[in-house]
């Protein structure tokens, strides 16, 4: 059988998703047997490839740059899991909604203008800071994703079941403990 | 005619950033920006919240260093109800610090900066990360994973959970340590202490074979700051600030970190969501600090346990006065994996730790609250005003990596002075740039309380806009 192609993307989201993917731990060792890495932040990839097997993407849709990637990611992937509850629900990240309709901007006031005493200003240049989203959104709001695996972030033991089930070529299904939020 | 040569997006940092490389007309670099490209609001959403809240949904600012974020925003809750902790949940607090300490500084070192200087600066990009190791040397491989382990599992033992642990609270934490996990870390020490060996072996054959990086990565004068005892002794959850300057001479110290605002301001670059924290009294930019590791071994005077002393003698000789290159931030970083293991051992003959008394009551004594915490990559500080009700009306936080903006801006501008001439762009060169912003273990995620990936696209661009040249790789 080919190795698979496995990817990990990361939106408007903490890390902790992707740590959380670190503490597989050992299993890593022997993951690297048997799939290639073919992107990822851990990794140099700087061009999303073509032919993706399996996606896990955290955090939510925050910025113009994370829905480009996100639609590029969909187009060259096969499987696209929502990986933690920031992409699974926008979560912390999603808190900015709150504040409607220029939530944008309000929390661009208090960051860069009340809380400076040098140079306030909204950071803005085109082609280099990218330009909030009005409504953080969840993945699946954005594109079809094929499975969802929550959790704040979700525990190793989840990431570990749902991918030695994709390695086995089996459709992934978690249920009970390995389904959880927060 | 100058031009722009822009890094998108930088890899193997915890975060999203860009680097624009600006050239004069004669092809030679003029200037460098390191731009942090995502931005998630933590300081405006979380106003009317109950500080009570603060140390669960902040801890949601970085996956990296949640630790850092809840014990300082627990502290800022301590002040608020203005308490001393009880002595055991103080001693808890550090423990866990002192677990992520490991566990941050092991995932730097081995998974994301080891590729360079072990695989080497040339190696084809698909294969410069941790599988690339894992491949290379399967047992290094195997004791840095462990490395890492073993500080998420001290995280657990106490916390119940590797990453977000519900535990620190306003007055104390939730959970002593039980038996059971001090029989668990006192067995996993000895193994600990061998990785952090092998560490420091490979370690010094790397400082051997990289003069000229150790010369030109950030290599410059500026402040130092961090959190040292009462005594000059390193410190990483309590104390007080000290600033130092590259003589290595105090110029200002033990700062109640409740008073950061008479000498931390925060600059705002239109190109970039990371602000610049610079040191108040000397204005900015002049006012340049660098915080973490490099800068708490400039400040401090001793480690405070023997093993990590001794090397933190072998490191000070290798400066005049403070240690000014950033290359050595990885030397620095294993210096404090080795206190960390050492104090973590003194603790598993605390019998203190098992202690059921672990949480002060109180009200809303004072309307406002700072909390400091050394948190892996640099002094974190969390500031929060309440109403009498303890809902936020204000919150500023002031994260590790914005400290080190300005030292980040000309570190990449000093390599890429000695790598990039007239139009030629190597992809080695371009690694070493980045590498440059790796040395600081950059946490974009807590720096932005914001974060992805996209191709490393490079771009020559007149000032017009023109793209003159134009390069990808991937
Ligand atoms: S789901 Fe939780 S752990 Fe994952 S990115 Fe969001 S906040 Fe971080």
């Amino acid at each position: 059988m080919e190795r698979l192609k496995i990817a990990t993307v990361w939106l408007g989201g903490c890390a902790g998703c992707h740590m959380s993917f670190l503490d597989l731990d050992e299993f890593l060792i022997d993951l690297a047997g048997k799939v290639d890495l073919v992107y990822s932040p851990i990794a140099d990839v700087k061009e999303y490839p073509e032919g993706v097997d399996v996606c896990l993407i955290e955090g939510a849709v925050c910025n113009d740059d994370n829905l480009e990637i996100l639609h590029q990611v969909r187009a060259r992937t096969k499987v696209l899991v929502s990986f933690g509850d920031c992409a699974v629900t926008g979560n912390v990240p999603a808190m900015r909604n709150q504040f409607g309709l220029g939530n944008a901007d309000n929390v661009l006031q208090r960051a860069y203008i009340d809380n400076a005493q040098f140079n306030p200003v909204k950071p803005r240049q085109d082609g280099i800071v990218p330009l909030l989203r009005e409504r953080v959104q969840p993945v699946h709001e954005l594109v079809r994703v094929e499975y969802f695996l929550p959790g704040c972030p979700p525990p190793a033991d989840c990431i570990k079941a749902l991918m030695v089930q994709v390695l086995e070529g089996k459709t992934p299904k978690l249920e009970g403990r390995q389904l959880k939020f927060g | 005619m100058s031009k722009r040569i822009v890094i998108d997006p930088v890899t193997r940092i915890e975060g999203h950033a860009k680097i624009s490389i600006f050239m004069d007309d004669a092809g030679n670099v003029a200037d460098a920006e390191f731009h942090v490209v995502e931005f998630r609001g933590f300081e405006k959403f979380c106003e009317g919240r109950p500080y009570s809240e603060m140390p669960g949904i902040t801890q949601r600012i970085c996956g990296i260093c949640p630790v850092s974020h809840t014990l300082a925003s627990a502290k800022a809750g301590d002040a608020i109800m203005a308490v001393n902790i009880p002595p055991a949940a103080d001693k808890l607090r550090r423990l866990m610090n002192l677990g992520q300490m490991v566990q941050s500084h092991a995932l730097s070192f081995f998974h994301l900066s080891a590729p360079d200087f072990l695989l080497g600066w040339d190696t084809p990009p698909a294969r410069r990360n941790v599988f690339g190791i894992i491949a290379a040397n399967q047992e290094l491989a195997r004791a840095g994973i462990r490395l890492r382990q073993f500080g998420q599992e001290i995280i657990e033992i106490l916390g119940a959970k590797k990453i977000h642990p519900a535990w620190a609270v306003p007055g104390g934490v939730r959970s002593s340590l039980t038996e059971e996990g001090r029989a668990k870390i006192r067995a996993w020490l000895p193994e600990a202490f061998a990785t952090t060996k092998v560490a420091f072996d490979l370690w010094k054959k790397t400082m051997k074979t990289h003069g000229r990086e150790i010369q030109i990565f950030g290599n410059f004068q500026s402040l130092f700051m961090g959190l040292v005892a009462p005594d000059g002794t390193w410190e990483h959850h309590g104390g007080k600030l000290r600033f130092t300057d590259s003589s290595g001479s105090i110029i200002a110290d033990q700062i109640d970190p409740a008073n950061y605002q008479d000498y931390i301001g925060e600059s705002v670059q239109n190109s970039s969501y990371l602000k610049s924290p610079y040191y108040l009294p000397l204005g900015f930019p002049e006012g340049i600090y660098r915080v973490g590791p490099l800068a708490r071994l400039n400040v401090a005077e001793q480690m405070g346990v023997p093993k990590a002393d001794a090397e933190l003698k072998l490191f000070k000789k290798l400066g005049r006065g403070a240690v000014t290159s950033s290359f050595l931030y990885h030397y620095a970083r294993l210096i404090e994996i080795l206190a960390s293991l050492e104090y973590i051992e003194r603790y598993m003959d605390d019998p203190e730790l098992s202690s059921d008394y672990l949480r002060a009551d109180a009200g809303i004594n004072s309307l406002r609250g700072v909390g400091a915490s050394e948190a892996p990559r640099g002094t974190l500080f969390h500031d929060y005003t309440v109403d009498r009700d303890g809902l936020l009306q204000k919150v500023n936080l002031i994260v590790a990596t914005g400290q080190n903006n300005l030292a980040m801006n000309q570190t990449v501008a000093q390599i890429a002075r000695h790598y990039v001439h007239g139009n030629d762009i190597p992809e080695a060169m371009l690694n070493r740039v980045e590498h440059g912003i790796r040395c600081y273990d950059p946490c974009l995620s807590c720096s932005t309380h914001a974060v992805g990936q996209m191709p490393l696209h490079v771009q020559m661009i007149a000032p017009d806009g023109t793209v003159l040249d134009d390069k990808m790789r991937g």
